[in-house]
């Protein structure tokens, strides 16, 4: 079992490393490698998952290298194998192993096809090595490579100016977020003296007086552990495009789309979220930090939804999407339901994975075609692809028995049954962002799939998908569609055997919801599924008046609430103006005018003025030896005499 | 009669010396003439050698003239060999022609 989990980690860096090899071995190659390799790592996760999740097996660790061993700092590379990095093991090699396949079909007429699979790879061993991190040091250096593995593919097409300034802005953005996360651990270096998770949580409750310390930073008295979780939830902040860094998920859209499934909807997105379930046991000691963390997500679940319900291209609707759902997973964090969170990002995984890849066959059969205002009536040609994403579209709305509303419900639960008005506070937004999501979703599927064509020259070349694009999507549908009884037992926090901390003071439990709270959920997306009916089946020429109507809100919408103006304006340009004030004025008139150039300018000139007694003929250096010999001489004698 | 002594032998080579290099310095036309400058100083040192040698009674100055006949030999050997390669390369011999050490501007 332990060599299984070792395996699975490697098998993708692997991949990565044998795929360049397609250069000299052709594209066929590359490609065979990189998907056998991968989607081997696959099964072999789902052994391991299963093992694990039916008790035969307990969590363990295996340490394969120790890096830095300094004093009592023992910094290593290893495999952890829990149940919760088991799952994420599982979501992550089942996803891109799809993506990898789909992508032998989307890719299919690309140049850059080995340089596309081998990034993948790369992508999903970084992924794999932070969700396998036995320490926070392993953990940050897959972030980090998840981090560069999105900044290539996203700037896959490097010959658009556009996808590379979106890869400029992915990195950048996550640099923010990143900077407080290596704060962070600093923080839990001087704190606990070591990075190992096991080692910190043991110290969590054995020593005392550990988290009551406060430390000085910025200027203000913080308590420790608030200080830790706060600086980690930033960190998460940025990966997982909560509000305020955001800003860079829907400009990722410029990667290819199996891109976008595998890293923007699935994977790397929900990192921030593993890291919180994975120090659960620190976050459960920070309760201000927790309601942050609640009021954070739930602003950015409804403020996404709000968003997606007015964007045109479809890559973009559902990336806002996706950032609502993990809006959902981090208030079900703060709301201390680690278990339920967890729940929520495996159902979304495969329901949003498997979004992506039919708004990727869509895209591929209209030509590169990503306005849903010129789609419609594909319903007639790519029938097997509107019925997978209906699939995706029940599950991402929550209707019963679809995997996302077993997930979706217990965050919701959860919220409720916190107590506190924060919890009712949540619920109601959840509630209303469920609401806009049924909203958005439908109008998706209706306005590409149904009425007329709105662009008659793409329809005519439109065409159902090979059977290589739509068997990862069916796969993924499965997933979607069972999901919520396959993983039921998430939500429970014993279910997982200590890998999430449960927190000691809650009221978990007894599930005292009354049936209106439990069902109104349900009964507010069938309403909204109901409004996009009417909206744009029955009264398609409704929604551009109601648009009109409603102005400037729509544009306001379709504009993103202006975030990234408000950003250049007060971050961007000043930023950009007081760099260049310093690349000119500090360093080219500075630094670069006085040192570097300056000294190369004072050589060149008193080398010109000595060159000068450089003649080449030799009896001149002849005699410039002699004399100095004579006047040596001189000297030795006088020195002697005197 | 005037009695020849140690000074004179010195002031003899000395002045063969400074002979010597002043052809070097001060030659501007022919580099065989530099070469026999050389010559001529290899010589003059030869000279101080030998008359320490017989004024102080050691064989040491004598035995040392020899070495320095053969260096000299060797070397006059080689320097006349890359005075024909030279030649052959510039057709010339100008001491002026033989400035390619400067930085060629």
């Amino acid at each position: 079992m332990q060599s299984l989990a070792v395996a699975i980690v490697l098998l993708p860096l692997l991949a990565a490393i044998l795929g360049p090899l397609g250069y000299k071995l052709g594209d066929k190659f590359t490609q065979l490698t990189t998907t056998g390799l991968v989607s081997l790592a696959a099964l072999f996760s789902v052994v391991v998952y299963f093992s694990l999740a039916m008790g035969g097996v307990e969590a363990f660790e295996v340490t394969l290298y120790h890096w830095l061993t300094v004093g009592n700092l023992d910094v290593t590379f290893g495999v952890m194998a829990d149940k919760l990095s088991a799952t994420m093991f599982m979501v992550v090699t089942i996803v891109s192993a799809c993506v990898h396949i789909y992508s032998w079909g989307y890719m299919a007429d690309d140049a850059g096809k080995i340089r596309f699979f081998s990034y993948l790879s790369l992508f999903t061993f970084a992924m794999l090595a932070l969700v396998s991190a036995p320490n926070l040091v392993q953990l940050f250096l897959g972030w980090e490579g998840v981090g560069v593995a999105s900044y290539l593919l996203i700037g896959y097409y490097f010959h658009k100016e556009s996808a590379n300034a979106a890869a400029m802005k992915a990195f950048i953005v996550n640099r923010v977020a990143d900077a407080a996360l290596i704060l962070g651990l600093c923080t839990a270096f001087v704190l606990f003296g070591t990075f190992g998770f096991n080692e910190m949580f043991s110290m969590i409750h054995t020593v005392p007086g550990l988290l009551e310390q406060t430390y000085r930073f910025l200027g203000h008295n913080w308590n420790v552990a608030e200080l830790l979780a706060l600086l980690l939830f930033i960190g998460a902040m940025g990966k997982s495009a909560q509000l305020g860094l955001h800003t860079w998920l829907p400009d990722a859209m410029e990667g290819p789309t199996p891109v976008s499934a595998l890293i923007h909807a699935a994977t790397m997105v929900t990192a921030g979220v593993f890291l919180l379930a994975r120090m659960s046991p620190l976050f459960n000691e920070a309760p201000a930090v927790l309601a942050f963390v609640a009021v954070v997500g739930g602003l950015t679940a409804i403020f996404a939804a709000t968003i997606g319900l007015a964007q045109r291209d479809i890559k973009r609707v559902i990336a806002y999407s996706t950032m609502s759902q993990l809006g959902y997973m981090f208030f079900a964090c703060g709301v201390a339901a680690y278990g339920a969170a967890m729940f929520h990002l495996t159902t979304h995984a495969f329901f949003k994975a498997l979004l992506f890849l039919g708004a990727g066959a869509v895209i591929h059969a209209m030509h590169h075609e990503q306005d849903m205002f010129k789609m419609g009536g594909l319903k007639k040609v790519m029938i097997l692809t509107y019925a997978l994403m209906w699939i995706g579209s029940l599950a991402l709305a929550g209707i019963p028995p679809f995997a996302g509303f077993w997930s979706k419900e217990y965050i919701l639960e959860f919220a409720f049954l916190n107590g506190t008005e924060l919890g009712y506070f949540l619920y109601a937004i959840g509630t209303a962002a469920a609401l806009l999501t049924a909203v958005y979703s439908f109008r998706l599927l209706f306005m590409v799939f149904h009425g007329e064509p709105r662009d008659k020259k793409a329809f005519k070349h439109a065409h159902e998908v090979g059977p290589v694009m739509w068997a990862p999507m069916a796969l993924l549908a499965v997933g979607a569609v069972l999901g919520g009884f396959i993983f039921y037992d998430m939500h429970k926090v014993s279910w997982w055997a200590g890998a999430i901390a449960d927190i000691h003071h809650g009221h978990h439990g007894e599930h005292h919801i009354s049936l209106i709270a439990k069902y109104a959920p349900l009964l507010v997306v069938l309403s909204g599924i109901a409004t996009a009916v009417w909206l744009w089946l029955k009264r398609p020429h409704l929604p551009a008046k109601l648009a009109e109507g409603m102005q400037p809100l729509p544009t306001f919408l379709e504009r993103k609430w202006m975030v990234d103006e408000l950003y250049q304006t007060i971050i961007v340009n000043p930023l950009a103006k007081l760099s260049h004030l310093l690349w000119q004025r500090g360093d080219v008139q500075g630094i670069d005018r006085f040192g570097p150039n300056g000294a190369a300018a004072l050589m060149r000139w008193s080398a010109r003025r000595l060159a000068v007694l450089q003649s080449g003929y030799i009896h001149h250096y002849a005699f410039a030896f002699v004399l100095l010999l004579v006047g040596l001489f001189t000297y030795l004698l006088l020195k002697e005499v005197l | 009669m005037l009695n020849i002594g140690l000074t004179h032998f010195l002031t003899l080579a000395a002045l063969l010396w400074t002979l010597g290099i002043l052809g070097i310095f001060i030659n501007r036309k022919n580099i065989i003439v530099i070469l026999m400058c050389l010559e001529l100083m290899l010589l003059s040192v030869n000279l101080t050698f030998v008359s320490f040698g017989a004024f102080m009674a050691d064989l040491a100055g004598q035995v040392f003239a020899f070495f320095i006949l053969t260096v000299a030999a060797a070397e006059l050997a080689i320097g006349l060999a890359i005075l024909v390669l030279f030649y052959r390369n510039r057709r010339s011999i100008d001491v002026e022609a033989a400035s390619q050490l400067r930085e060629q501007v």
